[in-house]
């Protein structure tokens, strides 16, 4: 058996938070067969408090207050940044921003160890906060859809998962956060957002001014009942379109829902009893609003084994999977990270199989171009019992077109999802001739557009950490 | 008893299978071979949810989700297990087919045992190399090689029929690409596990990896083993045997399998150990 340890860093709207996550991986192959390494234990062995955010403006991040409280978690911790072997520091909600992006990524790079990503993006937060909440794994030991909504500050990432898989994503702006209040009711920030539901129920909201209760709840019942909507309980309105968050996918799975989940830190304000406005904002409030909600409460709701670290837990026990363990690679190449995955089409994939006709070759200029990187990952699908001569027609394809297509030294990467890279890896060098480096990995789903990052092969190097990304700052 | 009673039965057998699968589920053209993987698919119970029945059955080569008659399995699960054992007979009991194997560039020797019977009953004879095999390999066959691989049908031809022209290649090309010599690659028929032990001291090498096909199952038959000892000698223990099992097209791909085999026969050859004296 061998563990990695994987580190989480969640920077979101309101809250900052760092977790640890022990992975174990072993051989259930068996001693007969060909070894097959899995993922057999995933375990979180420290847990950060939760932070508020550091913040230089209302949208702007201060790099440096992040970097202390990460260092102080580490410390606490008592792990160094050489232990971590991989993870990802995942900036949502509000706070993501390009100009947050780069200056957290430049505070942290020393701190996230050689193998942490910077990713994000609505959808993916979504995915990750579904698989931190426990909405994933229920479903799968159900066998049902459920759908995780992950309320945090400024954004509810939704994800609907059946058995496993993620059949919709989706966000809406609403959050705690989007409206902040002085003591005395004093209003002293109004998202956009928040302002067009405000506008609909005509709650007159200013900021400067105070406001009252009874004009906050109307709100919240309102972001409420635009969830409702949104799962599908009522029919939609004109308003829910203006508040779907930005560069997100329209949540849609046309399944019933079997049970749903809440995640995020307002879902800690729906079951409990509490002050009206602790945080200075209408968390609670519209935790309250939710649970009154008559539409939502007929949904079977399932208790998430994590709330407000959903996002956390998920991002820094969830986005690692590990690659076949029948591969083929050239020493001392990895780790690498961020390569841009060009998926080929089961009909492209067919021609690579049969004639080689060169096609290929353009395709992988004009997607080099368009990437602007000097490496790509190819990724296809392959084939569950592939004749020998069909596997060394592949090689010579792929070998051929990727060796013109690609800069001088640059190694070829391959990345399959049936079990077939360690034969076309071999065949693939006898091509090359010592002329390029190959890296041929497998048991893997890429999509057009991903990034992968590939970590230190583990378990005297039969399986490689993988992170796969759908989104990536530019 | 006279043809028409025959052919009432027969047509009365068909109708209440047809009964089975229109009412259990939905009838399909799967069905129409009711020992396919497709058509085992199919539950044959009204299950409460049987979204988890499917899969359930998805994970498992297990006769499940299948219903009884009273005590007994119904007709269709009945003749699907006579279905697959016949298949698991055919299995041990044919040929390869010789224009495979001289397709693949090999020639054949033989056993002590002479035909399918005394090789089923005298496992002694299904190790031993006849004399003319051994005068033929020593023939034909480069001496003293780092490894020498070859076939045995073992108890599946079928195995043998549908896996070897997709590993041999394969695991030739791999070993040579690792810069070891490969002896002269042959068909033993009527040849067992322990058969290596005497092709090892007829021919001279180091490594003797034979690919043999398994005793069938009612789940598939056509799995296919490659054995590998080092420096094996006439009664040597089994464990210095180590074993790649499970390579057909449901476990490990035939391809697949043949890369790896290389790199299990590399590490052999570095640690000059095989079975559990190996270092895995």
């Amino acid at each position: 058996m061998a563990s990695i340890l994987s580190v989480g860093i969640d920077i979101g709207t309101s809250t900052t938070q760092v977790i640890f996550s022990r992975i174990d991986m072993e051989n259930m192959g068996g001693y007969f067969s060909v070894p097959r390494v899995s993922i057999v234990d995933k375990q979180v062995v420290f847990k950060s408090p939760v932070y508020l955010t550091p913040l230089k403006t209302p949208i702007l991040i201060d790099g440096a207050a992040v970097r202390e409280l990460v260092a102080g978690a580490y410390r606490q911790a008592g792990y160094t940044p050489a232990d971590v072997n991989t993870g990802a520091v995942i900036i949502t909600g509000e706070s993501a921003r390009k100009e947050n992006a780069a200056e957290v990524l430049s505070q942290l790079s020393d701190f996230a160890g050689e193998f942490v990503v910077s990713t994000a993006g609505p959808d993916l937060e979504s995915i990750i906060a579904g698989k931190g909440s426990g909405a994933y794994q229920y479903s799968m030991d159900n066998a049902c859809t459920a759908v995780n909504l992950d309320i945090g500050g400024g954004t509810t990432n939704m994800v609907m998962f059946k058995d496993g898989e993620v059949i919709a994503k989706g966000c809406l702006d609403i959050g705690g956060r989007l409206i902040r209040l002085e003591k005395d009711m004093t209003v002293t920030y109004i998202s956009p957002a928040v302002k067009a539901v405000a506008d609909e129920v005509g709650a007159a909201i200013e900021v400067g001014r105070r406001t009252d209760y009874g004009t906050l709840k109307r709100i919240t019942d309102k972001m409420a009942d635009l969830l409702a909507q949104a799962l599908g309980a009522k029919a939609q309105e004109a308003l829910i379109y203006r508040i779907q968050t930005p560069e997100s996918t329209w949540f849609e799975s046309g399944e019933p829902i079997r049970a749903i989940c809440f995640s995020g830190g307002v879902a800690d304000c729906i079951a409990a009893e509490q002050d009206d406005i602790p945080y200075g904002d209408i968390g609670v409030l519209l935790g309250r609003s939710i649970a009154q909600n008559a539409l939502l409460k007929r949904y079977t709701c399932i208790s998430g084994s994590e709330t407000i670290r959903a996002t956390v837990v998920g991002a820094g026990t969830y986005t690692t999977s590990i690659s076949g363990s029948t591969i083929d690679y050239a020493q001392g190449l990895l780790p690498m990270k961020n390569i841009p995955a060009l998926k080929l089409s089961a009909q492209e994939q067919s021609a690579c199989f049969g004639v080689n006709t060169g096609e290929l070759r353009q395709k992988i200029r004009w997607f080099m171009e368009q990437s602007a990187s000097d490496l790509i990952a190819l990724a296809m699908t392959g084939e569950q019992d592939p004749d020998y001569p069909a596997v060394c027609r592949l090689a010579e394809c792929l070998s051929t077109e990727m060796d013109a297509a690609l800069p001088q030294g640059k190694p070829l990467i391959v990345i399959l999802e049936h079990d077939m890279a360690k034969v076309l890896g071999m065949a693939m060098r006898r091509q090359l001739g010592g002329r390029r480096k190959v890296i041929c990995l497998d048991s893997i789903k890429v999509e057009q557009g991903d990034y992968v990052d590939m970590g230190r092969p583990v378990l005297d190097g039969m399986v490689i950490p993988i992170v796969v990304k759908t989104l990536l700052f530019g | 008893m006279d043809e028409k009673l025959v052919a009432l039965i027969v047509e009365e057998v068909l109708k209440q299978l047809g009964a089975v699968n229109g009412g259990g589920s939905k009838s399909c053209d799967a069905c129409e071979d009711i020992a396919s993987a497709a058509c085992k698919a199919i539950p044959m119970i009204q299950a409460e949810d049987p979204d988890a029945l499917l899969r359930m059955k998805r994970k498992t080569t297990a006769r499940i989700g299948v219903g009884k008659a009273g005590a007994r399995l119904n007709t269709q699960t009945m003749l699907t297990l006579r279905a697959d054992h016949a298949k698991a007979r055919d299995a041990v009991f044919v040929d390869v087919d010789q224009k495979l194997i001289e397709d693949m560039g090999l020639f054949t020797v033989q056993t002590t045992c002479e035909d399918k019977n005394s090789f089923v009953t005298r496992p002694d004879m299904g190790r031993k190399l006849s004399k003319e095999a051994v005068r033929t390999l020593k023939e034909n066959c480069v001496m003293n090689p780092d490894v020498q691989i070859y076939a045995a049908d073992g108890l599946s031809s079928t195995a043998i029929q549908v896996n070897l022209p997709k590993i041999l290649p394969v695991l030739i090309d791999s070993l040579k690409a690792k810069g070891l010599t490969v002896g002269t690659p042959f068909f033993l028929r009527f040849g067992r596990v322990g058969s290596q032990e005497y092709v090892a001291e007829t021919l001279g090498a180091k490594v003797v990896c034979v690919l043999i096909g398994e005793r069938p199952g009612l789940a598939t038959a056509e799995s296919m083993s490659a054995y590998i000892a080092y420096n094996a000698y006439v009664g040597m223990p089994e464990s210095k045997r180590t074993v790649v099992s499970n390579i057909h097209k449901d476990g490990t791909a035939a391809v697949e399998a043949g890369a790896y085999v290389a790199d299990v026969i590399e590490k052999i050859l570095e640690q000059k150990a095989s079975g559990v004296d190996l270092v895995k």
